[in-house]
């Protein structure tokens, strides 16, 4: 254990028991379990997007539906109830580990190391610690590897740390609307559980909440079963540094180097947080350490309630039955963000439905009256205090650690903008010239809230709009509907309350066209000041080509009007100099 | 040309001339550059915007618009070869010989930087010094840059006057001992001599055409004296006629396809010459050219098959309308332009094939030459 020397230690005696992904307040809605209701009674949870189709119930009723006058069926429904059971969604996702980005044991381990580090930096950054992180491959067997990540964020109580890392779809961040890296409190538990399932080896935990506290260390397995946490081993141990939390996850994988690997991961992470300090050993190296480029840490996003153009008609009708307003009225001033006395009169004026109607007696169709009124109805945007964007100066401070020597750094961010209530905001940045390649096509690198995506590039918004880019606007050659060729690195990063990625595994964005517009506009607004960089380096080049051209062509000219004219070498050498003046005072001019 | 390191004085006053201008314009250059100032050539433009049209004189002229190249680190490269080919061109006069445009070409290999790494850019220079010394009345052939094709073919009543290159002896060719062969007209024509009794000369656009009517002795038939051009007709295929023409005093008909390329690149470039080389029709353009045909009276009057006019065709026939001087002087050539593009049809001079491969000249260049006053201008 190497100590964590930190100035912010000192704070930590007075450090909240805040638990990193379990919520610190208590959420709205109620925690999601698991229960042991019956299925087929069991109602769609709006929670769980995509689960409904894990349950087989709907489909199985109605197709033992008794049927009279013909001969009995093989099979009773009471039969068949016998079969039908839950299922649980560690069991689902043990079947369906690509959705998660668990599909080969090469991507497996990025996916660790990604869902570990993504929560190490939520936490640091949540209780105001500059991160800094220790990355360490272990290869243990030929497809072995045990990946440690260790944190010097605020800790784990001792009563979370098992749901944590023991229970899918558990965390903070899901009922929230305030920018993070994780959203739904899938991915380290669905890391620990890959673990498990490819080596029988528990998640091993260690953290400590504050100088004064203890360290603990836990051996975590997950029934897959029953979704819970099951700790087989629990101890009290010595542990140098004040705070900070160390997660070992063993596992099958494959370490590659190159595109796509955990070494371009963290090296991107770098670039979209400048201010985090990284210690990373491969399996086959040595420490490399990497120094943060800024003490400023990012701006604090601040929760905010949802914005009614945001919100769906399932999820409308979920808030009237578990919010504590006494009315229509209160409940739309209450629950939404930028909702007033007038904006809600309008709103139930518009939907016809009385202000006064208690929440719980709303009906389904004045529900979806006044669903249709809050499109209708002209309401502020969202605040923005839910975004915390890199900036433009940490932007390029960031690229500048991957890309130390190109000749053009510029860097844009677009003020906030909005889809479907949620507020976003688009940075983007370049890196052009130096060393980087000239013949091949741009890279380009992905981020959602500060997290790197690697997979799935073409089908991701950001892609489509670099592509859709005119860069040859801007001096670049650019083979249609393809990234730019030439020495250029862009960096494109989206900072939302809710990145509309296209699936869980988070790793392309979803077109909708107020993000494509915004990110075009960042993207045009960087190759504007790309293209004057390239035009003046055009100049320049130009300049030198027609020196080298005056020295050229100035003897050829005057070797024949020596043919011709048969003067002698010293009237040559005359004109040749005196010609010579007459075209650089011209060049200069120009 | 090692052969030629010594150099026979030039006594000819034609040549005194050339190697005067040449020594006048390089001069030019060099006092401006002891000067301290930028040298600059002026070239007259050769578009068809600078062109006029005299019918009195019968051809093209070029205007007075003029381009003036001035020195400057775009133009040294141009310059310096201009410079090249003009120093090539007085060596070629002192030694009596001559390059072709190829063999210029090849010549600047020895210029180090300034050679040309095309021939299509030692064409365009030499272009532009052809067209800077024809303002003054020197020709390219007096500069002794010779075109690499050759002028076209010939047969009918004629005979050639040449002289043997080495032996300055001469030769008497006479066009009708060609067998199933033609004359072919070489590429410098200046020196010739004619003798013929023929009453008109047709220049005919395709080998084809050409071929059918000397295999069957048109030629004696109609007195005349057969050219085929091959599509536009080179340099010294116009010069030939031309002064064939000029000197024995008989009409040119033109027989070509009626379509905007036919009349108006073939025959008005024959005619009047052409808006890039405005500056040489007085040498090259042949005023007492008339058309013959195939006009579109008669794709009507001999039911000729057609083909469709195609895109090209109709840009052509727009702008020949629209810009072409020529056909702006000639009321109906603008009313045969009008009436093809109404048709909307082209027709082929060897259409003509379809009432029988001799119909030709059995029955349509008979009926024809017995009006020729109907010919276009």
């Amino acid at each position: 254990m190497v100590p964590v020397k930190k100035a912010a230690a000192k704070k930590t005696g007075a450090a909240k028991p805040a638990a990193r992904k379990a919520a610190a307040k208590k959420p709205a809605a109620k925690p999601v379990r698991q229960t042991n209701k019956p299925a087929a009674a069991k109602a769609p949870q709006p929670a769980l997007p995509g689960l409904e189709t894990a349950e087989p119930v709907p489909a199985a009723v109605a197709e033992t539906k008794p049927r009279k006058g013909e001969p009995p069926a093989r099979r009773t429904a009471i039969d068949m109830a016998a079969a039908q059971r839950e299922i649980s969604v560690a069991e689902f996702f043990t079947k369906n580990r690509h959705l998660l980005g668990f599909d080969n044991p090469r991507k497996a381990l990025l996916t660790t190391v990604k869902e570990a580090v993504d929560n190490a930096l939520d936490a640091c950054e949540e209780a105001g610690f500059l991160p800094e992180l220790r990355v360490e491959l272990i290869q243990t067997a030929e497809n072995r590897f045990t990946v440690i990540i260790e944190d010097n964020g605020p800790g784990i109580v001792k009563a979370q740390a098992p749901k944590i890392f023991g229970k899918l779809l558990y965390g903070s961040k899901f009922h929230r609307l305030k920018q993070s890296r994780g959203q739904q409190g899938i991915g380290i538990s669905a890391a620990a559980m890959y673990g498990q399932l490819t080596t029988g080896q528990p998640c091993k935990i260690t953290s400590r909440i504050g100088a004064k506290h203890p360290a603990h260390y836990f051996e975590i397995m997950l029934n897959t079963q029953k979704n819970a946490p099951e700790v087989t081993r629990e101890l009290e141990i010595e542990w140098q540094p004040e705070h900070g939390t160390k997660v070992e996850i063993a596992l099958e994988a494959i370490f590659q180097r190159g595109k796509r690997s955990v070494e371009e991961y963290l090296d991107q992470v770098l670039v979209a947080n400048p201010h985090v300090t990284l210690h990373y050993k491969a399996p086959d190296g040595d420490w490399s350490h990497r120094e943060r480029a800024t003490q400023q840490p990012p701006i604090e996003a601040v929760a905010i309630k949802p914005h009614p153009y945001g919100v769906e008609l399932g999820m409308l009708m979920q808030m009237f039955k578990t919010t504590v307003a006494r009315n229509v009225h209160g409940f739309l001033c209450h629950e939404f963000s930028r909702v007033g006395g007038g904006v809600a009169n309008e709103i139930c004026a518009a939907a016809k439905v009385p202000a006064s109607r208690p929440p719980r007696n709303v009906t389904r169709q004045e529900a979806e009256a006044l669903y249709t009124a809050i499109q209708q109805t002209k309401i502020q945007r969202p605040p923005t205090n839910c975004l915390s964007p890199i900036g433009e100066e940490l932007m390029l401070a960031g690229l500048k650690r991957l890309v130390p020597d190109a000749e053009l750094y510029t860097a844009v961010s677009r003020v906030p903008a909005v889809y479907r209530g949620n507020p976003f905001l688009v940075e983007a940045a370049v890196a052009y010239g130096g060393k980087l390649p000239c013949e091949e096509p741009a890279e380009l690198i992905r981020f959602a809230n500060r997290v790197p995506l690697q997979y799935q590039q073409s089908a991701c918004a950001i892609s489509k709009c670099v592509t859709g880019t005119m860069w040859r606007n801007y001096g670049l050659n650019q083979p249609k509907g393809a990234l730019p060729i030439g020495p250029l690195v862009v960096t494109v990063h989206i900072a939302s309350a809710w990145v509309p990625f296209t699936s869980e595994s988070k790793e392309a964005i979803a077109s909708y066209p107020e993000i494509t517009k915004e990110m075009k506009l960042a993207l045009q607004e960087c190759g504007r000041r790309l293209g004057m960089h390239i035009r003046r380096q055009g100049r320049l080049a130009d300049a030198e080509k027609k020196k080298s051209y005056i020295k050229t062509y100035i003897p050829q000219l005057v070797a024949a009007l020596q043919d011709i004219l048969k003067f002698n070498d010293k009237q040559r050498d005359k004109a040749v100099a005196s010609l010579t003046d007459i075209l650089e005072r011209t060049r200069s001019i120009d | 040309m090692e052969k030629h390191d010594k150099k026979p004085a030039v006594t000819n006053a034609g040549d005194k001339r050339v190697i005067a201008r040449i020594t006048e314009e390089a001069d030019g250059i060099y006092q401006r550059i002891l000067k301290s100032q930028k040298p600059e050539i002026s070239f007259p433009v050769r578009a068809l915007s600078n062109v006029k049209y005299d019918e009195r004189l019968g051809y093209f002229e070029i205007g007075r618009q003029k381009k003036h190249r001035t020195m400057s680190v775009g133009t040294i490269k141009t310059f310096a070869q201009t410079m090249r080919l003009m120093a090539l061109s007085k060596e070629l006069v002192e030694t009596d010989d001559f390059a072709t445009k190829r063999d210029a070409y090849y010549q600047s290999k020895n210029w180090e930087e300034a050679r040309f790494d095309a021939q299509e850019e030692s064409d365009a220079v030499m272009d532009d010094i052809e067209a800077l010394f024809s303002t003054s009345g020197v020709s390219r052939e007096e500069l002794r840059y010779y075109p690499d094709e050759h002028g076209g073919q010939v047969a009918g009543q004629l005979i050639v006057i040449d002289r043997d290159w080495e032996t300055k002896k001469t030769i008497r060719i006479d066009c009708t001992a060609f067998g199933s062969g033609a004359y072919s007209i070489p590429s410098s024509v200046e020196h010739f001599g004619f003798e013929t009794k023929a009453k008109f000369i047709l220049a005919i656009e395709t080998g084809g055409m050409f071929q059918r009517l000397a295999a069957h002795n048109f030629w004696k038939k109609a007195n005349c004296i057969l050219v085929s051009m091959g599509g536009v007709p080179t340099r010294s295929c116009r010069r030939f006629i031309r002064r064939l023409s000029d000197e024995k005093k008989i009409p040119v008909y033109v027989f070509v396809d009626c379509d905007p390329y036919g009349i108006a690149n073939i025959y008005r470039t024959l005619k009047v010459g052409s808006g890039n080389a405005a500056h040489v029709s007085r040498f090259f353009s042949v005023p007492k050219a008339h058309f013959l045909g195939v006009t579109p009276n008669d794709i009507e009057d001999f039911k000729l098959p057609t083909h469709p006019l195609k895109e090209i065709d109709i840009k052509r026939a727009k702008d020949a309308l629209k810009n072409d001087p020529f056909f702006k002087r000639h009321k109906p050539w603008q009313k045969a332009i009008d009436k093809l593009m109404g048709m909307g049809v082209r027709a082929e001079q060897q259409a003509l094939a379809k009432w029988g491969l001799n119909y030709v000249l059995d029955e349509y260049l008979p009926r024809k030459l017995r009006e020729p006053g109907k010919f276009l201008p």
